[in-house]
């Protein structure tokens, strides 16, 4: 006996509330399986944000603090450091190289990064991977600029392209240093980090921009000026370290801790991650079990529907049952509608899942720097899905065992 | 397929006790039922009589309390539900009074179900006329012959003497050996009484099957072989009432 043919046709005859029920189950686990996307891919984005460095030093602040605005360029340093400061660190014994940074200005709501040429040699993401350039070369003049991919997909700029940059961090400034626009030399390859929304000058760069800005005074004859200011700058706002060897980086790491001259603060990037991450995991723990009522609530919806449908159903039971089907079949026919119902929305909710991260993966990368690729589901996912087609399944049990229990009581005839 | 002695009666019911509910008075006490082969018997008695009692024993939905139920020679004490339901399903055709058809099936899926459920009158349907469907469409035009087409059309759109033809159709696919209707003729006016009468008769004559036929209404009696009273099955307890 084919129940599979009887439970689909006797849920296309009750199409509206079959629908509606799919639909909740279908809400539900694009809320499940969408929460569950998002946290995977922000947590190994995350991890992968930063690599190859030991050491990040600011002003003294908080670690979290440091790290969001030294490596995913979110806030703002509360202090810079000096650039002696700098200086007497850098050349500690041991130290393989280290990436100034210097934050502040923005490009069209993109920041952007004061740096030299180490940071293209030096900085790693992901699994110890270089940056490389898809077009063009690292800056080499004052106003040269290297851009991250996403600066550069989303104005639609190429090499040669003239970029202006605004003081301050807002999009709409109006205070923009419109006498010294900065040239694109060169586009960063996608790395799925916040580098890709940044612009990149050189720190000599970020110096003549500003000069003369204090008197607030914009004169035409740049050059000039220029070629008689000091653009060694005087603080930066962090520098990362790469050390020789790992065993150094406490014995560093105190050292800059306790460096009297000035305040500062070095964090190990995967310690401050992690806590980053810890911080985030309460919102993402809260997101699933919201999502888990939600499952819970379509469930209990289906399940309202179908006891709700017994009654109506009784002489459906005895007419099946007056011809052969037995309590098996009456109780594999419900369980099997139950679980189509689980099935169709598993699919749908599936289906929307992945057509709205195909529709929304632009849109998401380009707010939150997060790329979620269309990918078969995880272990984990795949363990949700099957959970819940259980949970379908089990929750089939209660109107396939009310049903037996009428058919019992009502054998071929029922009260109508 | 277990084939009982052919002079064996088709079925046999003796001393049958039963109550739905433990504490209820019994709906049949010491019944008792003898039928034939290829007998058509009429089985009268008033509503509450007992008489859906006697078919759900018959069917093997219910097993009684106490005595022996014999059904196409199978004795129901002795074997297990399913093999009951089995036993339901491979011979027994039934017809009841009104809302016979499933409806969100189609006519044809409707005539047809029996065959879903028995291989028995599977075979028996494709022995005769090459497919389940044929089979389906063949009685349909016998017993339904102003709709030539339109079989696949949803069962809930007919009106209720069409839908007692279907249900006649679909009790004699696969030619059980018994035919069991349940005052199939009540929802019915005189006309359609007697058209529906006929087309059964016809079409039990036609397999040779058994017909058990139960109803408070003497109308058709004269066309069974054998009428039985209702209390001569069930003997209420006198002490009980």
């Amino acid at each position: 006996m084919n129940l599979r043919l009887l439970a689909w046709k006797s849920l296309t005859s009750r199409r509206s509330t079959a629908i509606l029920t799919i639909v909740s189950i279908a809400v539900s686990v694009v809320l499940l399986l969408g929460v569950e996307k998002i946290r995977i891919n922000a947590q190994s984005s995350f991890a992968n944000t930063i690599s190859g460095t030991d050491l990040i030093v600011g002003a003294r602040s908080g670690s979290i603090q440091l790290l969001l605005y030294s490596v995913f360029r979110i806030g703002n340093a509360t202090n810079n450091i000096s650039w002696k400061s700098y200086q007497t660190v850098a050349q500690k014994k041991g130290i393989k190289w280290t990436i100034p940074i210097s934050l502040g200005d923005s490009h069209r709501g993109f920041r952007v990064m004061g740096t030299n040429k180490d940071y293209f040699s030096f900085y790693q993401y992901g699994q110890k991977r270089n940056l490389k350039l898809i077009t063009g070369k690292p800056f080499n003049d004052l106003f040269d600029t290297v851009i991250g991919s996403e600066v550069a997909r989303s104005l639609s700029y190429s090499v040669g392209d003239e970029v202006i940059i605004s003081h301050g961090t807002v999009s709409t400034s109006f205070s923009e240093h419109k006498d010294k626009p900065f040239i694109i030399s060169g586009i960063l390859e996608h790395t799925g980090t916040p580098v890709d929304r940044t612009v990149h000058v050189s720190l000599e760069g970020i110096e003549a921009m500003h000069v003369n800005w204090q008197g607030l005074v914009k004169k035409r004859k740049v050059g000039n000026i220029l070629s008689e200011a000091n653009l060694q700058p005087e603080s930066i706002t962090a520098f990362l370290i790469g050390l020789d060897s790992k065993i150094m980086s406490f014995k560093l790491q105190r050292f800059i801790n306790e460096y009297t001259a000035e305040p500062l603060l070095a964090i190990f990037p995967g310690i401050a991650l992690y806590e980053l991450w810890s911080l985030m995991s309460v919102a993402e723990k809260a997101l699933l079990i919201i999502s888990i009522f939600v499952v819970i609530a379509s469930l209990t919806g289906m399940l309202a529907v179908s006891l709700a449908g017994l009654n109506e159903r009784r002489r459906e039971v005895a007419i099946l049952r007056s011809v052969g089907a037995s309590h098996w079949h009456i109780m594999g026919l419900l369980i099997t509608e139950t679980l189509l119902l689980t099935l169709v929305g598993i699919l749908l909710g599936i289906a929307i899942l992945y057509s709205a991260i195909g529709l929304g993966q632009p849109i998401i990368e380009a707010n939150y720097g997060l790329f979620i690729p269309i990918s078969l589901p995880n272990k984990r996912e795949f363990v949700m899905i099957s959970i819940l087609l259980f949970t379908g399944f089990t929750v089939g049990l209660i109107p396939a065992y009310r049903a037996y229990r009428n058919s019992l009581a009502d054998g071929m005839s029922t009260r109508l | 397929m277990h084939q009982p002695v052919l002079n064996a009666p088709l079925i046999q019911l003796e001393n049958v006790d039963f109550s739905w509910h433990a504490k209820a008075s019994p709906s049949i006490r010491s019944g008792k039922l003898c039928i034939d082969r290829h007998e058509h018997v009429f089985i009268q008695g008033a509503s509450g009589s007992g008489k859906s009692t006697l078919l759900n024993i018959i069917g093997g939905i219910v097993t009684p309390q106490r005595g022996q139920v014999e059904v196409v020679g199978q004795d129901f004490r002795k074997i297990r539900e399913v093999q009951r339901d089995r036993v339901r399903a491979d011979h027994i055709g039934f017809i009841f009074q009104q809302f016979n058809l499933i409806p969100y099936l189609s006519i044809l899926e409707n005539v047809t179900l029996p065959c879903r459920f028995s291989d028995v009158r599977r075979q028996n349907a494709i022995e005769r006329s090459g497919s389940v469907a044929n089979e389906a469409i063949y009685l349909l035009s016998r017993l339904y012959s102003e709709a030539k087409f339109g079989f696949d059309r949803n069962s809930s759109e007919l009106s209720v003497g069409q839908q007692q033809r279907v249900a006649a159709a679909r009790a004699l696919i696969g030619q059980p050996q018994l035919i069991i209707a349940d005052e199939p003729t009540s929802s019915l006016d005189y006309d359609s009484r007697q058209a529906f009468m006929d087309l059964l008769f016809d079409e039990v004559k036609t397999s040779g099957s058994t017909l058990l036929y139960v109803s408070h209404d003497p109308t058709h009696q004269h066309l069974f072989d054998r009428v039985i009273d209702m209390p001569a099955i069930s003997l209420q307890d006198s002490a009980n009432l």
